[in-house]
């Protein structure tokens, strides 16, 4: 069966799995449905939007045919408002505070954003412009969203901007890190784009600490900001798994995102270790990458699981299976020293521990071993210690410290925004959000520079 | 099961839906389609000197997305040849003899053509005639439709001199592009008319093209004002109806035509003074099945009421209908927000806000939920809210209890005078 399914997945047929998996709204869609927007006066879906879009006034634009309008619009409060379209859990934010909740159904704001932004990117429309350079320098570390945000704002208002991007190509996350069929890399890097064309430099294949180091950054620019993002996968900390076959979820995604589609899946039994979004993205892209059959195993139930309901329901209608309440204990190898089976143990959940959610423990002598050919690694992601410990940064397990308003952290010339000052518990780790602190975060360095400026005078 | 059957100025009807003279009844086989999916009767596209016509001929209005909310024409009277359309109106009545066929005819103001052709046409065995007197444009050039139907004494004369032979009712079609409609309704009672029907449509242009320039509909880059009709003219047609019906020297019947889409429509067309209804956008907007729900939907609406007849809605509002200065002053209404039904959009509060009394206030209860509250002593219970609320229900329009007996500005003027002469 696998050798039979191997013949018939041409490179094609995988690239073709993961182009963008949900159709666009056509012109006639966007219409009928922006049209059905109320345009509520102090809309809640404003509030609900972190960047604060002006929702029902991009909307309009669209139902006004003024779609040059609609995605500045969108762009003017979110420099990522094209990914976001499509990466946004739009039922817990926008749509989901829409008053059409109450009475029929909720707008589709996601598809319309998307719909308006995408016609900016086929009409290459340049919406903003340079600011009167100032003299200032900033130099950002990191690329992604809230990198972007911050490059692009600092821009506007007159920074020479320098970004400083360890990967090959800039954008964070959205380049990287989601999986294709959700968020084609060319989005994210049309984003990159539009920040660039203010004049922003952005230097790619510079990683801090190697090609550059944290203190020439410090000394050389008036202020630096810290948005590198998280790291890989964290290791289980099991025997086995430095075998063949053992994968790293977001290594391969990114694999996928650069359009390498490994061939080793295709036939195979893969099992995802972990439930949250990333988890999802294994499983999903397992499936696309040919897989015959795809297990998710969780250690807890569907009721913590942290992947959104609608991840969640991505992956069952791509025949992803879920194992609740199994971890696992070591991976076995074959004599190539290729992953073979998962020794699992079965769990039960224990009253809930200082995180609030219920603890899963261990139910003695449940071990089975599961066959598998696969196994991908998705429990979460490292922190980048060793770079925030070479700029110096107070950080609590890997989570820099800032000042919640001005982002400023232990270091008086250095700023973090985004995943790096994301801890567990404290919002949602959403590009969204990285976006607006990112914007939040250069807005505070242009007030700290205005108020030095008065203080000379 | 209500009788929905009608007879109009003498005319029977097994429903009180004619398609108006227009496009739908063009020819022998589009009123055939017509009759046998349930329209009542028909007015057949006005005959004249055959025409020439010009493409395009309509334009529409469309607005948020909703298709065709006003419609206009530059079509003109029918372009087939006169005994083309009298074999097929003949044809057309042998096949369904228990439906009315209206005539609608269109010549000068002039005695011996009116006479030629109401005797021609009159051969075949028609049910009535329609005296297009209204239509504006085209024929008005040539002093034909509205040109004539804009002077009371031409109307006059001319339906007259229709009545003159005619040996069936004759129906005196009114153009709405005049002042007071009215005068013209009095002139064709004057002339003897059995009935009026209105309103024609009104002139207008739908827009202009924002590429080209073009006017549209246009007609090799130009175009001219055509005659506007649809959903949007029907507050127009009601007022004119209305108008006539409530003058205590107009007494002929009227024939109800002007943006008749639904049969809540007929109901208040009906209930304003109409004796009938004549529908022509709404059935070239969705076909003729159309008819299924107009007649359905009236019927149960009337059994609904307990209304024997739908003849017994005719009228029944014009006493209702009446000058300002009859209106109670001292009447008071405001509006309530129902909590429950409110979704929280605040247009209600922004309309009331930026363009009316701000008196609805964006408050926070104690379970720091939102909510809406009108300030019932500052509202002057104008209906803006109410209008531009999305949901059904969520905003109503009560009554005060009155704290003063009714006074209407007449009955304050003339107390007044009767202090000041005393």
């Amino acid at each position: 069966m696998g050798n039979l399914l191997q013949n018939l997945l041409s490179d094609e047929d995988l690239a073709q799995n993961f182009a963008e998996s949900k159709p666009s709204y056509n012109a006639q869609e966007a219409l009928d449905e922006a049209n059905r927007c109320l345009y509520c006066y102090d809309a809640p879906c404003i509030k609900a939007c972190p960047t604060g879009i002006d929702i029902p006034s991009f909307i309009k634009k669209i139902a006004s045919g003024n779609l040059k309008g609609s995605a500045k619009t969108i762009m003017e409060e979110n420099p990522i408002g094209a990914s976001c379209a499509r990466v946004c859990p739009t039922e817990e934010l926008c749509e989901g505070a829409c008053v059409l909740n109450d009475s029929t159904k909720p707008i589709m704001i996601g598809d319309l954003q998307r719909f308006a932004t995408d016609w900016s990117i086929k009409n290459e429309q340049v919406m903003f412009k340079v600011g009167k350079k100032n003299g200032k320098r900033i130099a950002i570390v990191g690329s992604g969203p809230a990198g972007l945000s911050a490059a692009r704002e600092l821009g506007r208002l007159g920074y020479e901007v320098t970004v400083f991007e360890s990967k090959g190509e800039a954008g964070g996350l959205d380049t990287h890190g989601i999986v294709p069929f959700r968020l084609p890399k060319d989005i994210s890097l049309w984003e990159v784009e539009q920040v660039e064309s203010l004049g922003v430099e952005i230097r790619t294949n510079a990683e801090v600490g190697k090609d550059i180091f944290a203190a020439d950054l410090v000394s050389d620019y008036d202020s630096v900001i810290l948005t590198a993002g998280m790291s890989k996968v964290p290791m289980l900390g099991i025997d086995g798994e430095d075998l063949e076959g053992v994968y790293d979820a977001i290594d391969l995604v990114e694999e996928t995102k650069n359009e390498n589609y490994s061939t080793e899946f295709i036939g195979k039994r893969a099992a995802v270790i972990g439930a949250g979004n990333t988890a999802i993205d294994g499983a999903t892209t397992s499936v696309r990458l040919g897989a015959d059959n795809v297990k998710i195993l969780y250690r807890r139930t569907e009721a913590e699981m942290s992947a959104y309901d609608f991840e969640y329901e991505f992956a069952k209608q791509d025949g992803v299976e879920f194992r609740w309440l199994i971890a696992p204990k070591r991976l076995i190898g074959d004599r190539n020293d290729h992953v073979k089976q998962i020794e699992c143990v079965r769990m039960e959940l224990k009253e809930a521990g200082s995180d609030g959610r219920m603890r899963p423990v261990e139910i003695e002598g449940s071990e089975f071993l599961m066959d598998v050919d696969i196994v991908i690694k998705a429990i979460g992601q490292t922190r980048h210690h060793q770079l925030i410990d070479e700029f110096g940064l107070e950080h609590h397990n890997g989570v820099v410290k800032v000042d919640n308003e001005t982002y400023l952290t232990s270091q008086p010339k250095v700023y973090a925004a985004g995943d790096v000052v994301f801890e567990k518990g404290v919002g949602e780790a959403m590009a969204v959000s990285a976006a607006q602190q990112g914007k939040e975060t250069a807005y505070a360095i242009h007030q700290q520079f205005k108020a030095s400026e008065l203080g000379n005078v | 099961m209500a009788d929905i059957s009608i007879n109009f100025a003498g005319i029977e009807s097994p429903n009180p839906y004619w398609l108006a003279s227009a496009p739908p009844t063009n020819t022998g086989y589009q009123v055939q389609r017509a009759f046998e999916a349930g329209w009542g009767g028909a007015v057949w596209k006005t005959l004249c000197e055959p025409v020439l016509n010009v493409t395009s001929r309509f334009g529409a209005h469309h607005f948020n997305g909703q298709r065709v909310a006003g419609f206009n024409n530059i079509e003109l009277v029918s372009d087939r040849p006169i005994e083309d359309n009298l074999k097929e109106i003949y044809e057309t009545k042998k096949r369904f003899p228990d439906h009315p066929i209206i005539a609608s005819l269109m010549v000068e103001p002039q005695r011996d053509k009116w006479h030629e052709i109401v005797k021609r046409v009159q051969d075949v065995g028609v049910d009535g005639f329609e005296l297009n007197l209204g239509c504006p444009h085209g024929m008005s050039e040539r002093g034909m439709g509205s040109a004539v139907g804009q002077h009371p004494d031409l109307v006059e004369k001319s339906t007259l001199y229709a009545k003159e032979v005619a040996e069936v009712p004759v129906i005196t079609k009114l153009t709405p592009n005049i002042t007071d409609i009215t005068a013209t309704a009095r002139a064709a009672e004057r002339g003897g008319a059995d009935a009026v029907s209105m309103i024609n449509t009104i002139n207008s242009l739908i827009g202009v093209d924002l590429d080209t320039w073009n006017p549209t509909p246009n007609v090799n880059g130009k175009g001219a004002h055509g005659g506007y009709c649809g959903p949007a003219v029907k507050p127009i047609a009601l007022n004119m109806i209305g108008e006539c019906a409530r003058q205590p020297d107009i007494n002929i019947p009227i024939s109800g035509i002007g943006g008749i889409s639904t049969w809540q429509d007929t109901v208040e067309f009906m209930l304003m003074g109409s004796g009938g209804v004549q529908v022509c956008t709404a059935a070239m907007h969705h076909g003729f099945s159309i008819i299924d729900d107009l007649t359905e939907g009236l019927s149960n609406y009337l059994d609904d009421k307990g209304i024997a007849s739908v003849s017994e809605l005719v009228g029944k509002s014009v006493e209702k209908y009446t000058d300002w200065s009859n209106l109670d002053l001292n009447h008071r209404m405001v509006a309530r927000i129902n909590n429950d039904i409110c979704i929280n959009c605040n247009k209600c509060h922004i309309a009331c806000e930026d363009t009316a009394h701000q008196c609805i206030d964006m408050l926070i209860d104690e379970n720091g939920n939102d909510y809406l509250e009108v300030r019932e002593d500052e509202c002057v219970g104008c209906n803006l809210c109410s209008i531009v609320c999305p949901v059904e229900g969520a905003i109503d329009m009560v009554d005060l209890e009155p704290t003063e007996p009714p006074m209407s500005w007449n009955n304050r003027e003339s107390a007044l005078e009767m202090l000041n002469n005393k």
